[in-house]
């Protein structure tokens, strides 16, 4: 409780507010208000959620921080929020990443400097939202509400072909969301009149519906992790998105929809999760090996990154499907290093963007002679990706793995040629980037990062490190909740 | 009992013809291009129709003029809806209508009058009446439509109307006769029971359900009976395409529940069936075309006819779920195409329409306002949550889910990701793109409050839709309550 209010209602609702009043600052005559209020936004968003880990108690099951009232009596439709170590997690990880991309935009954004941060700030209360919904109706309007900030973000502060990449991105998650509501719908008609979803956990649902319901659900989440025949939306919204944009989109919006399968898919309709897990596994594992080629053959920095995610998404997925603790664990921790690691290599390419205004590898060559401290934060972040141990990168990846090989030695064997893919496609772009002769007068006039961006590739540094190290506290307020949703899916449902 | 107590359930309609009576006789009086006294009578009528409808009002089902007219909750409900969207309607055309001369006392009196029609409508209980409201709202609508004289597309929007419209009450009154026909009465509710007890002749009134049925659709303006919508829609004067995109929209959802709920209803499976070819059409239609169109007004019809597509999805479910759902559609389509015909009427000056959709590019730069309430509108008429577009569909597929249509859920559902990109669009154009003029956009004091009441009453009742969604199916469940 914070002055009387609920400690999630706060989380979602102080940036979103913020976000309101920021906007209200209006043209670009008061832009440095708006950036102010903006951090000030972010960073009080972020201290408010601190207590939700600190008061999180890790030994017991079942939702925490919950906050139930009426909202649309007709329809038996509740505010429902709640948490537990799954969604608290990412809260945490989404409302740390807010002052980080406000600072990110400082300079770099001059044109509607207000309407920039306010969109960040809306839509980081939004994703809270999505996080700790436990009604679906909530869920879903969150869910949705998630894509208009994203959408005028990409749009108007895009690159070039940005206008194509904004719609592409909205219609595409558009197409999931609407078959999750008419699966939603279905739900609450066969539930006697419930959108409560922990009350779908506990339906019994034959099989027919179960598959049924799982491909709508799957089609709303696997357009948002994204997995691999529904993926090419991601590297156009990526290479239009500003900075920020990418940063948010990689770290935090792909997660929400791994989430969505651990909260809606599996336990749901375990049943049909079972049957269908070899599917689900083939198309990670396509993700993992097919996407890590093809990110080897990117000349684009940023789509390199954008494939990288994917590639590391597929890790993500095939995690779930195998069923075991490892898995999941090992899955969980992926997105969260997942988040610091894609999150910190988008700020790098914006740090490099923003002097020489391109993306191209080929443009740069011998960019450490000019910015030494900016190589080395960059090479502790391109060895995160290509699973370092020591770094964050590793953990996951290596639990994954462990998981699978208790499923299926092949699974294990193919998902471990990420390792070698990702070491060459990410390092092979840093050597190109980075080292050798200075290439042209662009990296010849560069300068080293400025303090501001010290500041955040710092915090993200530390972050990937202490990941890596010392996992523990990522682990430990998962173990209850992923253990409880394991034993839930060893139960049918038939 | 006096003579005058026992018409205690139709005050507002008496007052509101009297009060035409009177305004037509006033306006005549009164001097000044500008028409302010009128203008001020209508709208102080209208504020006083509200207040008789409120004042009126009594629980249960009332007949009057042997069960000619009926007095109920949904009745009074979108009576009072009608209302507003007459005054919002008025509000926001007023500076358009005098730029270019329309704004004349004859206007203003058939307006009232075609608010009158959709009453009688939205109240009448046997098919005579329901036809003389039909009558009076589309006989003023097509001379509304007519009154910029002097424009060809204007004319030819209005003949096309008539002439269809005509069309299309003929088609009706064959149908209706038909059911007279085979069930000796034109009462809705003794309709109802004699096809209950069992009718001779049943082809003969299947027969005429059909004829009804595509009076019916030529009125909602569905395929495939769409054919003068975008015409119409484009060639009428901005103003009156929005009188007839709005209000009239809520006596058709009225005189659909009259005709084919409270007196069809035993036929039930014939026409849901109907509906369902009429509301996948039109949605498919409708939603694809848009996608084409350069003229936003244009744009507009084709998405009318998608969203009264989505609404007979709603009716044809056959529940009180259904029709409360397809009420609360009605009502918010209703709010939204008033906010987005408005913000043509707000953008618009003398000599310029601002009705083509490069007229809205770059408008984030020119008016930041203004462009967040129309990307609010637009949200919602694509169905996007935290909008209340989204609720008003939420509600319409919950009750088709639960009468089992999965299939026809699922293409609705495709069909609104399509209509969704048009929407985006104009998104697109206003915050995307670089504006082609730096004008101004001078706006009225007045329409510019309401502009902004509407946007964020979208946005408002997308957070708490609760009440309004209630009122509308507990006024559809007394109402369908019948007294035999």
């Amino acid at each position: 409780m914070i002055f009387g209010f609920h400690l999630l209602s706060v989380a979602i609702w102080l940036p979103i507010l913020f976000g309101i009043l920021v906007m209200a600052t209006g043209n670009d005559r008061n832009a440095a208000m708006a950036r102010y209020l903006a951090l000030a936004g972010s960073i009080l968003g972020f201290l408010v959620t601190i207590p939700l880990y600190t008061g999180f108690d890790r030994m017991a099951s079942g939702m925490q921080f919950v906050e139930i009232h009426n909202w649309i009596p007709r329809f038996n439709i509740h505010y429902h929020l709640g948490v537990d170590g799954i969604s608290m997690l990412f809260i945490l990880l989404n409302s740390f990443f807010t002052p980080l991309v406000v600072i990110a935009g400082w300079q770099v954004i001059e044109k509607r400097v207000a309407q920039y941060m306010a969109a960040f700030l809306i839509m980081s209360g939004i994703i809270n939202g999505v996080f700790a919904s436990l009604d679906a109706v909530l869920f879903y309007v969150f869910w949705e509400a998630m894509l208009i900030p994203m959408f005028v973000i990409i749009g108007v502060w895009g690159g070039p072909n940005r206008v194509y990449a904004a719609i592409k991105f909205f219609l595409y998650t558009l197409l999931g969301s609407l078959l999750m509501l008419v699966a939603l719908l279905y739900l609450y008609n066969q539930s006697g009149g419930s959108f409560e979803i922990l009350e779908y956990h506990q339906m019994m649902i034959p099989m027919t519906a179960q598959i049924l319901l799982f491909i709508a659900f799957f089609m709303a989440f696997s357009v948002k992790v994204p997995m691999f025949p529904v993926h090419t939306w991601l590297p156009d919204a990526h290479v239009e998105a500003p900075t920020g944009g990418s940063v948010i989109l990689a770290a935090i919006m792909l997660k929400v929809g791994a989430y969505g399968f651990l909260r809606f898919s599996m336990p749901i309709a375990p049943d049909a999760s079972h049957s269908l897990s070899g599917a689900m596994i083939a198309l990670s594992l396509i993700a993992v090996v097919y996407i890590g080629l093809v990110a080897l053959t990117q000349s684009d920095m940023k789509k390199l990154v954008a494939y990288s995610s994917i590639s590391h998404m597929g890790f993500v997925t095939l995690g779930f499907f195998i069923f075991n603790a490892y898995g999941i664990e090992g899955a969980l921790i992926q997105m969260v290093s997942h988040g610091f690691i894609s999150g910190a290599l988008f700020l790098c390419i914006g740090v490099l963007y923003d002097r020489v205004h391109s993306r191209q590898i080929v443009d740069y060559g011998g960019v450490a002679n000019k910015m030494p401290v900016f190589a080395a934060f960059f090479m502790l972040f391109a060895m995160a990706n290509s699973g370092l141990p020591g770094t964050s990168g590793f953990v996951g990846e290596f639990m994954v793995i462990m998981g699978a090989v208790k499923a299926n030695f092949w699974y294990a064997f193919l998902a471990a040629t990420t390792l070698v893919f990702g070491a060459a496609y990410t390092l092979w772009m840093y050597k190109r980037v980075i080292f050798g002769p200075v290439a042209n007068d662009h990296v010849a006039h560069l300068h080293d990062i400025n303090l501001r961006e010290k500041v955040i590739l710092s915090i993200l540094a530390i972050a990937v490190l202490v990941a890596g190290l010392y996992p523990l506290p990522l682990g430990e307020v998962l173990h209850t909740s992923v253990n409880d949703l394991l034993v839930h899916m060893a139960r049918s449902k038939l | 009992m006096s003579f005058l107590s026992t018409l205690y359930s139709a005050y507002a309609e008496i007052f509101l013809l009297v009060m035409v009576s009177v305004i037509l006789i006033a306006d005549l009086f009164t001097a000044g291009r500008t028409k302010t006294v009128t203008y001020l009578l209508v709208q102080v009528t209208l504020l006083g129709c509200s207040l008789i409808t409120v004042a009126t009002h009594r629980d249960g089902i009332d007949h009057l003029f042997h069960h000619m007219f009926v007095d109920d909750l949904m009745s009074d409900v979108l009576k009072l809806l009608s209302y507003m969207a007459i005054s919002m309607m008025l509000v926001y055309s007023r500076s358009y209508l005098l730029a270019r001369g329309l704004f004349s006392g004859e206007f203003l009196a058939l307006v009232l009058f075609s608010l009158l029609g959709m009453m009688v409508m939205i109240s009448a209980s046997n098919f005579i009446t329901l036809y003389l409201g039909l009558e009076l709202l589309s006989l003023s609508l097509y001379a509304i439509v007519a009154l910029q004289r002097d424009s060809a597309i204007a004319t030819e929007a209005a003949m096309k109307y008539f002439i269809l419209g005509a069309l299309a009450s003929g088609l009706l009154l064959y149908g209706m006769s038909m059911l007279y026909g085979a069930t000796g009465t034109l009462d809705v509710n003794a309709v109802s029971s004699a096809i209950q007890h069992g009718v001779p002749n049943k082809a003969l009134l299947v027969f005429g359900l059909v004829f009804v049925v595509a009076g019916l659709a030529f009125k909602l303006g569905v395929v495939p009976f769409h054919m003068w919508v975008p015409d119409v829609y484009h060639g009428a004067p901005t103003a009156m395409t929005m009188l007839i995109g709005t209000a009239p929209k809520l006596a058709a959802f009225a005189f659909v529940m009259r005709i084919l709920v409270e007196a069809l209803q035993p036929l039930m499976v014939h026409w849901s069936g109907m509906l369902a070819i009429l509301a996948v059409l039109s949605m498919a239609l409708g939603n694809i075309s848009a996608i084409a169109q350069t003229n936003l007004k244009r744009m507009f019809a084709y998405s009318t006819i998608a969203h009264m597509g989505f609404l007979l999805v709603g009716v044809l479910s056959g529940s009180n779920e259904g029709y409360g759902s397809a009420m609360f559609y009605a009502v918010v389509y209703v709010i939204m195409s008033l906010g987005g015909f408005g913000m043509i009427l707000l953008m618009s000056r003398e000599g310029f329409e601002a009705d083509k959709l490069s007229d809205f590019k770059g408008l984030n730069q020119r008016s930041p306002w203004l462009a967040f309430m129309m990307l609010l509108l637009m949200f919602s008429m694509a169905g996007v949550p935290p909008t209340v577009g989204f609720y008003a569909k939420f509600a319409v597929l919950n009750a088709a889910v639960q009468a089992g249509h999965i299939p026809l859920v699922i293409l609705a559902v495709l069909f609104s990701l399509i209509g969704a990109f048009y929407y985006l669009r104009i998104v697109k154009l206003m915050y995307f793109d670089a504006p082609e003029s730096h004008e101004r956009i001078y706006m009225q004091p007045d329409s510019s409050l309401l502009i902004s009441l509407n946007g964020l009453g979208v946005l408002i009742l997308g957070i708490l839709p609760g009440t309004l969604m209630s009122v509308c199916a507990v006024s559809v469940q007394q109402s369908l309550l019948l007294p035999h």
